[in-house]
């Protein structure tokens, strides 16, 4: 072959691009570390009893732009219709000043939770907008940062009311047979195995008389009616039933909210506030409710506090209530919000202001009732009740309609049948109303008999959005620089590495967030017809095929839409295989001390009783304790939970072992995957032991973590448990055995080409090469910061995986310095913390990924040693142990500039504490976050303007 | 720290007072309350509710945890402590006396209370 033969054959290559770290890199951290090679440093990080270096079958790695065109091609298998189907997904306009600023910004959507406040300003104030604008739509007096859909809002409030259950109800737990389809399929999956009664009924006063604990109406229902369910509501608080309404927020701009009279909490979703279809998903759901009850909301909740100068500063309030605190007395395992999503829809009222809504409200209800005024002119039946967007049509063929309607390029919803639905919005207008007036052969006219649709007793007379917030960014230019104002306030991993153990802060690459914003991809209604869908029916196979293939398990389920989801629907097909075995009796599930409190939450709500296994000083499970508790319990074993490698960063050498004993028992293994980062082309999962695992996508995969969600947490299962994953009352529900753990048959589907575009540009070698490069990143910082900081737990050989924890115990003890004191320095050196105190108290784990370059890690590892070196003068006595550049961290310029100071330390140590600072610094919004405060005087709205004025 | 020799504990941390009316007094040890750290929330029953020895009564939240309160008798509430769910500062500035959380009237003796001494080595070794 001539010389340019070869030059013309070579390709660009995308791993190249994902990992940090080039040939030179690598080499130089090899030597440093003692290894010749990559291989070589990996492979002795794993027990030989589970190694598996065979190389699983994955397409040839394709060039970002070779990939590109492929999947374009794919998803133009995908019909982009004008879907009027409803169902709880709506045609909205994304303003595109939202789209361009928010949504397609890594400085909005590579982050993690806020969990340092005092770097994540920008989008705590952003979902507070959210959080304000449920509260002012719904009427209600708390509202949280989000939850992932709308139906499992719902199956979250049936959890909440059952929390506030009186003795002298019954388990049971009413919902209107109009509700959304699937809203009533994931509640029945959830209901299930917490032994509530879910009964689907007409809900009247006579129901009831049952003494359910809690019942769900939905506002409008699903068929696009309103009933006035004020009354019901009265009754139903009159015998302290708790009572939850689903509703939409867009109707909710004409209609009274349901806090007007009197519901106790509201659920819904904010799709259609600007956030695109997109097939199912990612949305942000919400729930509300009243005040009182604001510590029995699931999920995250922001509120406002003061920073150390008490200037007012936002945070995560009531952060100890997360699962990761109340484990198995948990109601909800939910550890994360729609995040991005929620943001988007805030900012969208933020850009509207409540009279454009109103206007857009009333316009979309206008558009339904002259399309209903020509429809019941023809001669259609249609329904007599108020509507606000949906139009039911009954007494017809609805396949000839549907059909006629799809010629056309409209998607319509089959009730029934002899019945239709129509729903109108945003997008909709007079020509749109026309045209599918022609389709039922009728015309609008502009003098339509004027008989209001909605009634004045159900209209709404409160005001909403009267914060400064809603009534200021009108204007693109205005909106632009409100997004970058608060962009500005957040640190991103546009700025820096974000060493979070156990979040797996990779690279989100360009190339794969692409797609997501084509037509083809997020404008497609998750319900609409299969014909339609082949695209992604296509790429969603392909990726299932790839993730099995990389686990090494029979079968993968998509539908999971965040990690604790996933351990939920992991769980549920284990109990549901056993039900089918006649093992209904096991209960019992085994859960290292050292496992994410998400996994005892995900275990309690299946009913399951959690029994801790004791962890060893290394990290590892306990094994005597462990065959104790297996032997007791074996009768009554339902499963055992285990995180691979461990929550400590190790790979546990007796995983084989305890796989097969609790096989012995009789018992399933659910291996957590929130590591499984360090094992691709290491090892398989699905051959050395585990049933079921979860994948986080947003981790190993490259979803982006958009801030604290969206997530994504598909299971693969082995063979016997396949026919025992999830399904969807809009696919399959007839012939399967498990509902629905999420309101779309692909959860968020919209996001899942991310992960397609990631495998399909590293093929075999290049996954295998970012494994083994994270395990390198991993064991490089850990030696480099040994000297400084002990290193808590090692594996064989004195290895760690892809993670490392660092010990502060000693450095408490001797200086009173401690792991928050650390965390908020690091923002002074431009760093996002590790994960602080988990899983061990006092520590920090550092997880550096594939993706950050060498010159990157070393920085980072400055930061900490010259901390160190700090620390060191405290103990020495140079600096007070109340007065030192740790205790007052973080600095912001405010301080720094000041006129005054009187620390014993100077303001350019405060600032600058490294030379690279000053090329490229990082000014924190606030000083240090007081959370105490916040949480005794808790406020989660935006606060009235004047409060920030001193 | 010191534990006042009158009282009882239990190994939830929970101090109890015998009244001469055969009443209890209830509340948290001031080892429990620096464990904690800030405290935040409180949450107590209603009064006059039964409960069986060793449920969950109520719970006290931290900026760090949230923990349950457990019933050292089977009982019933009598009195709950409002002063102090409303000025949560006072219960790690007066555990002993005015920090105390609820009032119960046993159904029968509380068995397995620890001395002053007894509790104070019981902590010495979970340390």
């Amino acid at each position: 072959m001539s010389r340019h033969w070869d030059h013309a054959s070579k390709k660009e290559s995308f791993s190249d691009r994902h990992i940090g770290n080039n040939d030179a890199n690598t080499k130089s951290m090899l030597k440093f570390l003692g290894y010749d090679s990559i291989d070589q440093l990996a492979i002795e990080a794993v027990p030989e009893s589970i190694r598996n270096l065979a190389k699983f079958d994955l397409p040839e790695a394709l060039t970002e732009a070779d990939a590109l065109s492929e999947i374009k091609s794919i998803s133009n298998q995908n019909i982009v219709m004008r879907s009027l189907i409803g169902n709880g997904y709506f045609g909205t306009a994304t303003p595109q000043p939202i789209k361009r600023n928010i949504l397609q910004n890594p400085s909005w959507y590579t982050q993690y939770t806020p969990y340092q406040s005092e770097i994540a300003q920008g989008r705590l104030e952003a979902l507070l907008n959210f959080q304000t604008m449920i509260m002012d739509l719904t009427g209600l007096e708390v509202a949280n940062a989000s939850l992932l859909d709308e139906a499992t809002a719902a199956a979250e409030a049936m959890s909440m009311s059952f929390s506030m259950k009186k003795k002298d109800h019954s388990r049971k737990f009413l919902v209107s047979k109009k509700a959304n389809p699937q809203t009533l399929a994931v509640l029945k999956t959830r209901a299930h195995f917490l032994d509530f009664e879910l009964v689907v009924d007409n809900i009247s006063s006579k129901s009831l008389e049952e003494k359910p604990f809690g019942i769900l109406l939905q506002y409008p229902n699903t068929d696009g009616s309103i009933d006035d369910i004020e009354s019901l509501v009265q009754n139903a608080k009159s015998k302290n039933i708790t009572v939850s309404v689903a509703t939409d927020l867009l109707a909710l701009c004409l209609i009274k909210p349901p806090g007007d009279f009197g519901a106790d909490i509201a659920i819904g979703s904010s799709q259609r506030f600007g956030i695109p279809l997109g097939y199912g998903g990612p949305h942000a759901g919400f729930i509300a409710t009243k005040k009182g009850l604001e510590r029995r909301l699931p999920g995250r909740i922001v509120g406002i506090s003061k920073d150390s100068k008490d200037k007012a500063a936002y945070r995560l309030a009531l952060a100890t209530r997360e699962q990761h605190i109340r484990r198995d007395k948990a109601t909800s395992n939910i550890c994360t919000s729609q995040v991005l999503l929620a943001i988007m829809a805030g900012m969208y009222a933020v850009y509207h202001g409540p009279k454009r809504l109103k206007e857009i409200a009333q316009r979309v209800n206008s558009l339904a009732t002259i399309l209903h005024s020509a429809l019941k002119e023809k001669g259609y039946e249609v329904h007599t009740q108020p509507f606000f967007d949906t139009i039911k049509v009954t007494g017809a063929n609805s396949e000839v309609f549907i059909k006629k309607a799809e010629a056309v390029g409209f998607n319509l919803r089959k009730f029934d049948d002899s019945t239709i639905l129509i729903a109108i919005d945003e997008l909709s207008s007079l020509k749109e109303i026309e045209g599918l007036a022609n389709i039922f052969s009728c015309k609008v006219s502009s003098n339509l008999n004027e008989t209001a649709n909605l009634p004045t007793e159900l209209l709404r007379t409160t005001s909403y959005l009267q914060h400064p917030v809603f009534n200021s960014y009108h204007c693109e230019t205005d909106l632009m620089r409100y997004i970058k104002k608060l962009e500005n306030r957040d640190l991103s991993l546009t700025h820096s590495m974000i060493p979070l153990g156990s979040c797996t802060m990779k690279l989100n690459a360009a190339a794969e967030l692409e797609p997501i914003t084509w037509d083809t991809i997020n404008n497609i209604h998750p319900f609409a017809p299969k014909n339609q869908t082949k695209g992604y029916e296509n790429l969603l196979d392909q990726l299932t095929t790839w993730l099995a293939s990389i686990t090494g398990f029979h079968a993968v389920s998509l539908q999971p839409n965040s990690g604790a989801q996933g351990e939920y629907a992991g769980l549920l097909v284990i109990r549901k295989y056993q039900e089918e075995q006649g093992e209904t009796h096991r209960n019992i599930c085994l859960i290292p001390s050292s496992a994410h409190g998400t996994n005892p939450a995900s275990a309690a709500m299946l009913g399951l009783k959690v029994i801790v296994v004791n962890c060893d000083n290394e990290g590892n499970i306990d094994r005597d304790d462990f065959q104790e508790k297996l032997t007791k319990h074996a009768e009554n074993l339902s499963s055992l939970m285990i995180t691979y490698p461990s929550t400590h960063g190790v790979f546990e050498e007796g995983i084989k072992e305890i796989c097969e004993m609790v096989h012995g028992a009789g018992g399933q293994v659910y291996m957590d995957g929130a590591n499984l980062q360090a094992q691709i082309s290491l090892c398989l999962a699905g051959e050395f032991g585990p049933d079921v695992c979860h994948m986080n996508l947003h981790k190993t995969f490259c979803i982006p973590h958009g801030g604290g969600g969206p997530g994504v947490g598909p299971i693969a299962v082995r063979e016997h448990l396949t026919p025992y994953l999830p399904s969807h009352p809009a696919f399959n529900s007839e012939r399967s055995k498990v509902g629905p753990v999420a309101a779309a048959p692909y959860g968020s589907a919209s996001i899942l080409p991310i992960s397609w575009m990631y495998i399909r540009m590293m093929g075999y070698e290049g996954l295998s090469l970012a494994t083994r490069t994270a395990i390198l990143n991993a064991n490089y910082m850990a030696k480099r910061l040994e000297p400084y900081y002990p290193i808590v737990y090692k594996g064989k050989g004195g290895l760690v995986a892809h993670e490392c924890i660092i010990d502060l115990k000693v450095i408490k003890k001797e200086t009173g310095i401690d792991e928050n004191d650390i965390a908020k320095r690091l923002i002074d050196y431009g760093f996002h913390a590790p994960t602080v105190s988990w899983p061990v108290p006092l520590s920090m784990m550092i997880e550096p990924t594939e993706s950050e370059p060498k010159a990157e890690i070393d920085r980072f590892c400055d930061a900490l040693i010259n901390i160190w070196k700090e620390i060191d003068k405290i103990k020495k006595g140079v600096w007070p142990k109340d007065d030192n550049p740790l205790k007052q961290a973080p600095h912001t310029a405010e301080t720094v500039t000041a006129d005054s100071w009187s620390h014993p330390y100077s303001r350019e140590t405060a600032a600058f504490p490294l030379e690279y600072t000053r090329e490229n610094k990082f000014w924190p919004h606030v000083n240090r976050v007081d959370n105490a405060f916040g949480d005794r005087n808790l406020v989660c709205a935006c606060l009235p303007i004047e409060a920030y004025q001193d | 720290m010191s534990y006042p020799s009158q009282l009882k504990y239990t190994k939830e941390h929970e101090w109890i007072k015998l009244e001469s009316d055969g009443t209890y007094t209830v509340g948290i040890t001031s080892y429990a309350l620096d464990q904690l750290g800030d405290v935040v929330f409180l949450e107590l029953p209603d009064e006059n509710t039964d409960f069986e020895a060793g449920d969950s009564f109520g719970t006290i939240e931290s900026t760090k945890t949230v923990s349950d309160l457990y019933m050292p008798t089977s009982g019933k509430i009598t009195n709950t402590n409002s002063d102090v769910t409303e000025n949560l500062e006072s219960l790690s500035e007066d555990p002993y006396e005015g920090g105390w959380l609820v009032k119960i009237k046993p159904e029968s003796d509380a068995s397995d209370l620890l001395s002053a001494e007894e509790y104070e080595s019981f902590i010495s070794e979970i340390d």
